[in-house]
């Protein structure tokens, strides 16, 4: 569950009323929050002792700007050196002076390598452009009938030699056979592997050769732990990668291997996976996977999930809503059953900044769909005046919608007080000043 | 130890150099004359980058903290030795004499359902189980539940032919529970002694997808009040701190009851295993070392924090 780094530094930094320049214990002790939500996100120990060392030296003694806390600077500081390392937005791919040009997939085993080339395959065709898949797993049992039961999905036509050939071999023919038919990419998928395996990596290494990759793109699992800088580094030292992707960010895992590995090894990151649809492939934003990785929510996906699963007007309007700050109950129980759709609970709400601390207090149970039905038993037992103007409800209004809604009076003042955090969340985003001075102040 | 040994010998020119930072580190915390400071954060890091996590972490140092200081302990060694038992103890808590699915239950198939995110290595795994009941002389039915990725009903079915395995399947997109009811009503003509079934990965915080392996406990149990006996959490020993919700999710929707802790042929750690054991009670039941149907054990705690500790993994 996300725990706001930002509420931890406000906590510590509370005591702290002096303005003006950061002391050096002040900074520390803010630090050690800084560090442990690093390692909280699987940033790898060695990295996270840099990063906090670098950041410390920025922070010690710099002027606290009028308008923020100290703990908020150091914060602000924090997520600046972070989307610095993360790089750019996703810089496009290379393309090779001839065509076709080779996209090259490695990875560990189970790191996303076949999805991915699929989703590779239909970015790029929705480009308008020409590809080919070549099935070079030869190794798992049925990677080849994976591969080509997805070309046959998207319609993207695949080269196999079945098993029984050699993964440089059908490499190299599969990138003869782009040529042949005209294809101006050809993606190239490989058996997983550990970066300790002398022969694999040999293998790979026999495949780059025979093949000339434009780009050869390690694709890491975002749900990697701190040994994710050894292996990537192995991968690149061996075979010298070109970038990065990352897969399975539509979890919770916050990603911090990201940040060890563009800081090793200084690639890129290339693409993002959200799903396991062949459209889940997204732009990489440094500045959203930093949020996310400091746990300090992320407004902008909780936007965009719900707009996958809302329809566009109902998103408009909700955006609308926020802004003006006319969020009622009937908008709160809309929210309850979109919700739903977009996931659990304890995720989105970990999404929202603010929020974490909300979904932290909440029981698991009360996170799951039981909770959900309550509170919407407790909203449809009210009158449409009462939802859309909950000032009015005094005591016996709320004895009475308790017992409509089988639930007890203090589940009713619960969901109340819930719904007012969320109005004044949502106001305190409208008015442009966003929740205790967090998101978009980076922007 | 483990199966590793053989794979060991092949993997060794790649280990060369993790192998020397662990003994580096190893080294410099025994080494050290005396109990400082220092050698608490660097048996803390040590820890730490084994994914064992900060809380568990915290948890494990303080308590060894207080019992060196009441044992009167000065040198590291023995300190680092201390640490060592505390977390065999711990992993080995939960064990209490009864190792459910080490051996499969007489009378009835003993059905071991698995869970687990995308890629963890559940199928392999499953492979693995069904060698190593076959070796028991348990006859093992295979049920292809994960109807949903591209791919998967073959590859079970390749395990299934190369282990002399039968397999029960359905077809792509086809119901997961109703699979899983059909092998074990297949189990039961047959009179095989053990069921497993193969699911779809999953993120756990996918609400619909819980659902479905809710569903598949259900229709499952509907054959035998018991069923599923095991429910199987594999987890890849390269994730990191997200293992633990996974875990805690996973339990939550339908009752893990105990972990295979797939790919600690690597280089990483496994030690949110640790956090998992710590938090969740849950039992680490089997480790996955390599890609072949023999590369299983079952899980040694003494083993596996020696590993932990030592340079090889
Ligand atoms: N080195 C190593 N690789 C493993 C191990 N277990 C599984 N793998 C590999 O990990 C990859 C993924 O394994 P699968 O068994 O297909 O994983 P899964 O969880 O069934 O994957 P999905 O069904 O796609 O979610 C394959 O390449 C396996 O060979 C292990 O213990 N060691
Ligand atoms: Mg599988």
């Amino acid at each position: 569950m996300f725990e706001a780094l930002s509420e931890k530094l406000t906590a510590v930094f509370s005591r702290l009323t002096a303005r003006g320049r950061l002391t050096e214990s002040e900074v520390d002790e803010g630090l050690r929050e800084v560090r442990l939500a690093l390692l909280e996100a699987d940033v790898n120990f060695k990295v996270a002792r840099d990063f906090v060392q670098r950041v410390r030296e920025r922070a010690v003694g710099s002027q606290v700007m009028e308008s923020i806390s100290p703990g908020q600077q150091i914060v602000k500081i924090v997520h600046e050196e972070m989307t610095a390392i993360l790089g750019g937005e996703s810089p496009k791919l290379a393309n090779a002076a001839r065509p076709p040009t080779v996209l090259m997939l490695v990875g560990l085993q189970g790191s996303g390598k076949t999805t991915t080339a699929a989703k590779l395959a239909l970015h790029l065709r929705r480009g308008g452009q020409r590809v080919l898949l070549v099935a070079g797993d030869l190794r798992r049992p049925a990677a080849v009938e994976q591969i080509e039961t997805l070309g046959r999905q998207l319609d993207v036509p695949v080269y196999s030699e079945g098993i029984d050939s050699s993964a440089v071999q059908v490499c190299r023919q599969g990138v003869q056979k782009a040529r042949d038919i005209g294809a101006a990419w050809v993606i190239l998928d490989t058996g997983g592997r550990l970066h300790i395996d002398e022969d694999m990596m040999g293998e790979l290494e026999e495949v780059k050769k025979a093949t000339s990759p434009s780009e050869l793109l390690l694709v890491v699992d975002a749900m990697t732990g701190q040994d994710a800088v050894v292996s990537a580094q192995s991968f690149h030292e061996r075979i010298g990668l070109t970038g990065l992707i990352m897969t399975k960010l539509d979890g919770d895992a916050r990603g911090g291997a990201a940040l060890s590995i563009t800081q090793v090894t200084g690639l890129p990151i290339k693409f993002i996976g959200t799903g396991e649809r062949a459209e889940a492939l997204e732009t990489f934003h440094p500045d959203r996977l930093a949020s996310r990785i400091l746990g300090m929510g992320d407004i902008l996906t909780l936007v965009e999930r719900a707009q996958e699963s809302m329809d566009q007007q109902r998103a408009k309007e909700l955006e609308r809503k926020i802004r003006k700050a006319t969020f009622d109950l009937e908008d709160f129980l809309e929210q309850l059953h979109q919700v739903r759709r977009m996931g659990p609970m304890s995720q989105v709400l970990g999404m929202i900044p603010g929020f974490s601390s909300i979904a932290r207090r909440l029981s698991p149970e009360e996170l799951e769909g039981e909770h959900l039905k309550k509170l919407e038993a407790i909203v449809y037992s009210m009158t449409p005046k009462e939802r859309r103007n909950p000032d009015i409800l005094n005591g016996s209004r709320r004895r009475r919608i308790a017992r409509g809604s089988g639930t007890t009076p203090q589940d009713v003042n619960q969901l109340l007080s819930q719904f007012r955090q969320m109005q004044k969340l949502m106001k305190q985003f409208s008015s442009g000043k966003p929740p205790r001075g967090l998101m978009g102040m980076f922007r | 130890m483990f199966n590793l040994l053989g794979r060991r010998d092949k993997l060794k020119a790649g280990l060369k150099r993790s192998r020397e930072s662990w003994f580096a580190r190893i080294a410099q915390i025994v080494q050290r004359p005396r109990l400082d400071e220092a050698l608490w954060e660097e048996m803390e890091e040590l820890l730490i980058s084994a994914d064992v996590g900060v809380a568990t972490t915290a948890r494990l140092i303080e308590k060894v903290r207080k019992e060196a200081a009441a044992q009167g302990l000065r040198d590291a060694s023995s300190v680092v030795e201390l640490l060592k038992e505390e977390m065999v103890s711990l992993l080995s808590v939960v064990d209490a004499g009864v190792r459910p699915g080490l051996s499969p239950t007489p009378g009835g198939p003993f059905v071991i359902l698995t869970i687990g995110v995308n890629g963890a290595g559940k199928t392999t795994s499953i492979a693995k189980l069904a060698h190593y009941y076959q070796e028991q002389g348990s006859r093992v039915v295979l049920a292809a539940s994960d109807t949903f990725r591209a791919g998967a009903i073959e590859q079970l079915q390749v395990w299934g032919q190369r282990l002399g395995v039968e397999v029960i399947a359905h077809g792509p997109g086809g119901d997961p529970a109703a699979i899983a009811y059909d092998a074990l009503e297949a189990a039961r003509a047959r009179g095989a002694e053990v069921v497993i079934v193969d699911t779809a990965g999953r993120l756990h915080t996918k609400l619909n997808l819980m659902e479905e392996m809710k569903k598949i406990a259900r229709v499952l149990s509907r054959l035998d009040p018991q069923a599923p006996h095991q429910v199987l959490l594999v987890l890849d020993a390269t994730t990191g701190q997200n293992g633990l919700a996974q875990a805690r999710s996973f339990s939550q929707a339908v009752g893990c009851t105990g972990v295979f802790l797939a790919k600690l042929d690597g280089t990483a750690k496994g030690g949110i295993v640790v956090a998992i054991v710590q938090e969740l009670g849950l039992p680490v039941l089997f480790i996955g070392t390599g890609e072949k149907a023999e590369d299983m054990a079952p899980f040694e705690p003494q083993e596996f924090v020696d590993d932990l500790f030592s340079p090889v993994s």
